[in-house]
C-alpha cells in the first residue's frame, strides 16, 4: 500500500531524514516511535505530499507522490499534529468544506452523518470550532481525515494533549478504524503503540533504528528478570544476603523509602524463578519484606535503549543503566 | 476552486474583517462624495473615484493579509495542500474571494452615481471607465498583497510590507521625477499606477496599454504566489 525507498530530506545542510526505507501492507497498523525532532512528522508530511524530499521515492497505493500527486492524495486521510481546523467555522460547515476539497463522489449528507456518528460529535455539530474542547477538536480533525473514506489514514500524535478519558476514546476509535483502513500513526506514548500496532518503526535522528512487532522488540533486549524489593533492616546485611541468593547477579541500593526500609533493584541472570529463594532467605534472616515488584523491560526502556544505542558514540554501560533508572 | 472561494468569502464575514473594510470604504468614500459632489453642487464624480484610488492602497492589505499567512500560522494549509486539489485552484479561489469583497466595497460608487443622476445628467461612460479603472487598480493591489501574505506566516508583517509597497506605488510619480538619470526615471514612471490610471480611465478612455498593465500585474503576482508556496515545499 505504501512503499518508501531511500527517502532523504535535507533542510539546508541539516539532514532531517537519512535513507529511510519501509513499506506498509494493506490493512496493517504501523506505529511510528521516536523522540521529538526525530523525523516522524517530517516523514508523515512527505507521505501526504505536504513537503517534498531531496531524494528517494514514495509510492501511495500505486501512485508516485511527485509524479501523480492527485491520485496519491485521494487515498490519504491526514490528521497532522495540530488539527487543521478553521476556528471560525461550525463543525458541520467544516466537514462539508473538507468534503468539497476531497472531491469525494460519495453522497455528502449520508457520508458526513456516518462519520459524525462514528466519532460521536453529533452534539457539537452546529457549534463553532473555536469554542470546542481539545478532545472534541481532535475528534473533528479525525473526522476530517476520514472524509472521502480514504484507504490510508496517517495520524500524527493523535492523543497528545488529551486527558486520560479522551485518550482511551481516541485509542478505541483507532482500534475500530484498523478494520477498514491502513493506519500509520506516530506517538511517543509506548503503551499506546504496544496495544494498537501490528508493527513498530523506531526512528531517531532521521534514521530507522528498529522495525519489528512490538512484542519482538521488547524481547530483543530482555534477557533477564529484574525486580524492585523493599526490605527493612541494615542495608549492608541485606546486600550481602541478597548477593548470596542463587542466580541473583546484581544488587543495587536505590533509596531509603521509609526509616530503616530500603529499596533495592535486583537482577537475575537466568530464566529461573528467584522469588521463592529470595523469600525463604529473607525470612530465615528475619528481614521483613515490605514489597516486591517486577520491572520487566517496558517498551519505554527498550525505546530508550534503542535510541541511546543508535548514538554514534556509545555511552559506557553504567551510564546507560543509570539513565534508565532515572527515567523509570 | 469553488469550495475554496466559498469558504474564503464566508471567513471574511465570520471574522469581521469583511464588515470592517466595507464600513470604512463606504464611510470614507461617502465623505469624499459629500465634499466633492454634494457640497460643490457638481455632477462630476471624479473626486469620489480618485479618493478610492488611495483608499484601495490602504485597505487592500487588510483584505489580503490573512489569505495565506493565517493558514500557515494555524497550520490549516496542511489540509489544503494534502487534499487532491491543485495549488493553482487554491490560489485562484482565494484571489477571487478577495476580489469579490473589493468589488462589493467599490460598488457603492455606483449608488452615488445613481443618486446624482436623479438631479442632473451624468456622463455614464466616464462613470463606467472610472469604475473599471478603480477595479483594475484594486485588483493589482490585491494580487500584490496576496503574494506578500504567501511569503510570511505573520499577518502583521504581511500587512506592513504590503502597505509600504502600496505607498511606494502611490508616490511612484514623485520618485521617478526626482531621479536624475533619464532612462531610470522613465522606467519607474512606467510602473506608476497613477500615470496608468489618471491618464485614461477618469477621462472616459480605455487604453489597451493601461488595461494590459494592470491585468498583467494580476497575472504576475498570482503566479508568484503559486511559486512562493511551491518553493516552501521544496525548501
Amino acid at each position: 500500500m505504501i512503499k518508501v525507498r531511500g527517502l532523504t530530506k535535507k533542510y539546508g545542510s541539516n539532514l532531517a531524514l537519512d535513507d529511510v526505507n519501509f513499506s506498509v501492507k494493506e490493512g496493517e497498523v504501523l506505529g511510528f516511535l521516536g523522540p521529538n525532532g526525530a523525523g516522524k512528522s517530517t516523514t508523515m508530511n512527505i507521505l501526504t505530499g505536504y513537503l517534498s524530499f531531496s531524494s528517494g521515492s514514495v509510492e501511495i497505493a500505486g501512485a508516485d507522490i511527485l509524479r501523480d500527486p492527485m491520485e496519491a492524495k485521494k487515498n490519504i486521510g491526514y490528521l497532522p499534529e495540530i488539527p487543521p481546523l478553521y476556528p471560525e467555522m461550525t463543525v458541520d460547515s467544516y466537514l462539508k468544506f473538507i468534503f468539497g476539497i476531497k472531491k469525494s463522489k460519495l453522497p455528502m449528507e449520508k457520508h458526513i452523518d456516518e462519520i459524525v456518528d462514528k466519532l460521536a460529535i453529533g452534539d457539537v455539530r452546529g457549534k463553532i470550532i473555536r469554542n470546542l474542547s481539545k478532545g472534541y477538536k481532535q475528534r473533528v480533525g479525525l473526522a476530517g481525515a476520514l472524509i472521502g473514506d480514504p484507504k490510508i489514514l496517517i495520524l500524527d500524535e493523535p492523543t497528545v494533549g488529551l486527558d486520560p478519558q479522551q485518550i482511551i476514546e481516541i485509542r478505541n476509535l483507532i482500534g475500530n478504524l484498523k478494520l477498514n483502513h491502513t493506519v500509520i500513526f506516530s506517538s511517543h506514548i509506548l503503551s499506546e503503540v504496544q496495544s494498537l500496532c501490528d508493527r513498530v518503526l523506531v526512528i531517531n535522528k532521521g534514521k530507522i533504528i528498529a522495525d519489528d512487532a512490538p512484542k519482538d522488540l521488547s524481547r530483543q533486549l530482555e534477557n533477564k528478570q529484574n525486580f524492585f524489593v523493599l526490605i527493612e533492616g541494615d542495608k549492608d546485611l541485606v546486600i550481602s544476603l541478597l548477593n548470596s541468593v542463587d542466580y541473583i547477579s546484581s544488587v543495587e541500593l536505590i533509596r531509603e523509602s521509609q526509616k530503616g526500609v530500603f529499596e533495592y533493584k535486583i537482577s537475575a541472570s537466568s530464566e529461573n524463578e528467584i522469588r521463592r529463594d529470595l523469600f525463604f532467605a529473607l525470612s530465615e534472616a528475619k528481614l521483613p519484606l515490605f514489597g516486591l515488584r517486577s520491572c520487566d523491560f517496558s517498551l519505554e526502556e527498550v525505546f530508550l535503549k534503542l535510541v541511546k544505542n543508535s548514538k554514534p558514540q556509545k555511552l559506557p554501560q553504567e551510564e546507560v543503566s543509570k539513565s534508565l533508572q532515572e527515567s523509570s | 476552486m469553488l469550495t475554496i472561494f466559498k469558504r474564503e468569502l464566508q471567513s471574511f464575514f465570520f471574522s469581521a474583517i469583511g464588515y470592517m473594510v466595507m464600513t470604512f470604504m463606504f464611510m470614507l468614500s461617502a465623505l469624499f462624495f459629500f465634499f466633492t459632489s454634494i457640497l460643490e453642487n457638481s455632477a462630476n464624480l471624479s473626486g469620489t473615484f480618485n479618493s478610492i484610488f488611495s483608499l484601495a492602497a490602504f485597505f487592500s492589505p487588510i483584505i489580503t493579509m490573512r489569505l495565506f499567512s493565517e493558514e500557515r500560522n494555524k497550520k490549516t494549509d496542511q489540509i489544503l495542500l494534502t487534499s487532491p486539489i491543485k495549488l493553482s485552484s487554491i490560489v485562484l479561489g482565494k484571489y477571487f474571494a478577495a476580489i469579490l469583497l473589493y468589488f462589493i466595497c467599490i460598488s457603492i460608487t455606483l449608488v452615488y452615481a445613481a443618486v446624482i443622476s436623479g438631479f442632473s445628467a451624468l456622463e455614464w461612460p466616464i462613470v463606467f471607465t472610472s469604475f473599471l479603472g478603480m477595479f483594475l487598480v484594486g485588483s493589482a493591489f490585491i494580487s500584490i498583497g496576496m503574494f506578500f501574505s504567501s511569503i510570511t506566516e505573520n499577518q502583521v508583517v504581511a500587512v506592513v510590507v504590503t502597505l509600504v509597497t502600496n505607498i511606494v506605488v502611490l508616490i511612484m510619480d514623485g520618485i521617478s521625477s526626482s531621479l536624475p538619470v533619464k532612462f531610470i526615471s522613465n522606467f519607474f514612471k512606467s510602473l506608476s499606477f497613477s500615470s496608468h490610471y489618471f491618464q485614461s480611465f477618469p477621462m472616459g478612455m480605455l487604453k489597451l496599454k493601461d488595461v494590459v498593465f494592470f491585468v498583467s500585474l494580476n497575472v504576475i503576482f498570482t503566479l508568484l504566489t503559486v511559486r512562493a508556496i511551491e518553493k516552501r515545499r521544496w525548501s
